[in-house]
């Protein structure tokens, strides 16, 4: 009889990724905080790389697959698990995308096999390993109901508009577990992230631009088009009367963090609205400390918003 | 069709002036206008059927085709076209201000998002999904 998913999550192999060492430790600190608090068992990958990030699919998509097969093949034929966490957008898209190209395109999986087999290492084979977010961690591993819980002190009715960003539902294909039904994620309009933070004791607020882009993968080339995407999105969440945003991926976080203060400097534009990680946000109502879930590292000053409502 | 940097001027008047639900037709507009100048950039002409009763929804389909990573605004897309529903079936409700608010915020977004894929369109894709500048360089096969 297969483990129901609940059980099949609590302990899995975690691939952090890069920018969890780097922008987005406070995501790595809290994702770790929660997992511990709610009981669950994260094993990291060792000698874990670079998913390929969009650097290496742009210059070539197959050296990506490969990248990206080898945290898989290492979960598979070295750790001996069945389940990898990713809390970042980009290495859980791209994880989802070697599992999907290797499993559709044998070109794919011939180049893996030669790579591999020049590194020394066992080619993935696809359908050894379910790759999943934090989000659907969590939600699977917990859910709504054990959140409630286990709640100590909970968000006291914070408002919170939930951005997911653009990574974590597309390209639809990719992902077929989502739009499978009832209790499934859905691409249009996701929901998990919003379904745990109410849990949690938040008030999510009506936000259209939950997947929009954030300009993310041109911070650099077109500074001040980024800039102007994430105000519109900081600006859309004021309007829907948000205290704060939360974020599931450490790319788009930066990004909202770094062009508020740049929209401000460069556009004269303030926002208010504070970017929190959801699962800082998570701890906070699990009653640890805001410095154990690293909220001293955001730029973005969210403890104040959570002071305000006499969470934190 | 407007000029881009008129529609940018327009979108900036009706959020400075808090947009009501007598606008909402006028941002759908906008909304297909900016789609207009994606279509014709590649050298198609806009196409004047509707997608599920909306225009700006199959303009999106349009632009979409050969262009997968123009996907990233399908959820604008379809958020102003609900946004535009609600406003038009309920423009008396208390918070329609907002709504209207909320919709201006999507046309901006979508014409902040497309404005800016024309503008890097020979650089590459605007977004993640992007098809490789390899592939275009290295030509078929």
């Amino acid at each position: 009889m297969s483990k129901s998913k609940a059980d099949k999550y609590r302990k899995v192999a975690y691939y952090p990724g890069c920018a969890l060492e780097g922008t987005g430790h406070a995501y790595d600190r809290s994702t770790r905080q929660v997992g511990k608090a709610l009981g669950l068992d994260l094993v990291e990958v060792p000698n874990w790389n670079c998913c390929g990030a969009m650097e290496a699919k742009n210059i070539d998509p197959k050296v990506q697959t490969y990248l990206s097969s080898r945290i898989m093949s290492i979960t598979a034929n070295k750790m001996g698990m069945d389940v990898v966490m990713a809390p970042c957008n980009g290495c859980y898209h791209n994880l989802k995308k070697a599992e999907y190209d290797l499993a559709h395109d044998p070109k794919s999986a011939e180049v893996v096999g030669q790579l591999a087999g020049k590194a020394g290492e066992t080619a993935y084979q696809a359908g050894q390993v379910e790759s999943i977010h934090a989000l659907e961690w969590i939600k699977s591993a917990i859910g709504e109901e054990g959140l409630r819980e286990r709640i100590r002190g909970g968000l006291k009715g914070l408002r919170v508009a939930n951005y997911y960003g653009c990574m974590y539902t597309r390209p639809r294909h990719i992902f077929p577990e989502k739009d499978a039904g009832p209790g499934s994620e859905s691409t249009a309009k996701p929901h998990f992230m919003d379904d745990l933070l109410a849990a949690a004791g938040a008030q999510n607020v009506e936000f259209a631009l939950k997947t929009a882009c954030c300009g993310g993968a041109h911070t650099l080339s077109d500074s001040d088009m980024s800039t102007r995407l994430v105000l519109n999105i900081l600006q859309a969440a004021e309007a829907a009367g948000a205290e704060v945003i939360a974020t599931e991926c450490p790319t788009c976080h930066s990004g909202l963090e770094m062009h508020q203060v740049r929209a401000e400097k460069r556009f004269g534009k303030k926002t208010q609205v504070k970017i929190v990680y959801f699962t800082q946000l998570l701890g906070i109502a699990l009653g640890l400390s805001p410095r154990k879930v690293g909220l001293h590292e955001n730029v973005s000053d969210g403890l104040a918003a959570l002071k305000r409502r006499g969470a934190a | 069709m407007r000029a881009l940097g008129q529609i940018e001027e327009r979108l900036g008047e009706l959020l400075d002036a808090a947009p009501s639900a007598a606008h909402a037709a006028e941002l759908l507009r906008l909304g297909e206008e900016v789609l207009e100048h994606w279509v014709a950039a590649h050298g198609q002409r806009p196409t004047e059927e509707l997608r599920e009763g909306f225009r700006l929804l199959a303009l999106h389909r349009q632009g979409a085709l050969d262009e997968p990573s123009f996907n990233a605004c399908r959820e604008t897309c379809r958020e102003l076209v609900y946004h535009y529903n609600l406003l038009i079936s309920e423009p008396d409700r208390s918070d329609a201000g907002r709504r209207a608010l909320m919709m201006a915020r999507l046309a901006n977004h979508l014409y902040l998002f497309v404005a800016g894929k024309l503008q890097v369109s020979q650089l590459g894709e605007f977004c993640c999904a992007s098809r490789p500048l390899r592939a275009q360089a290295d030509g078929p096969g």
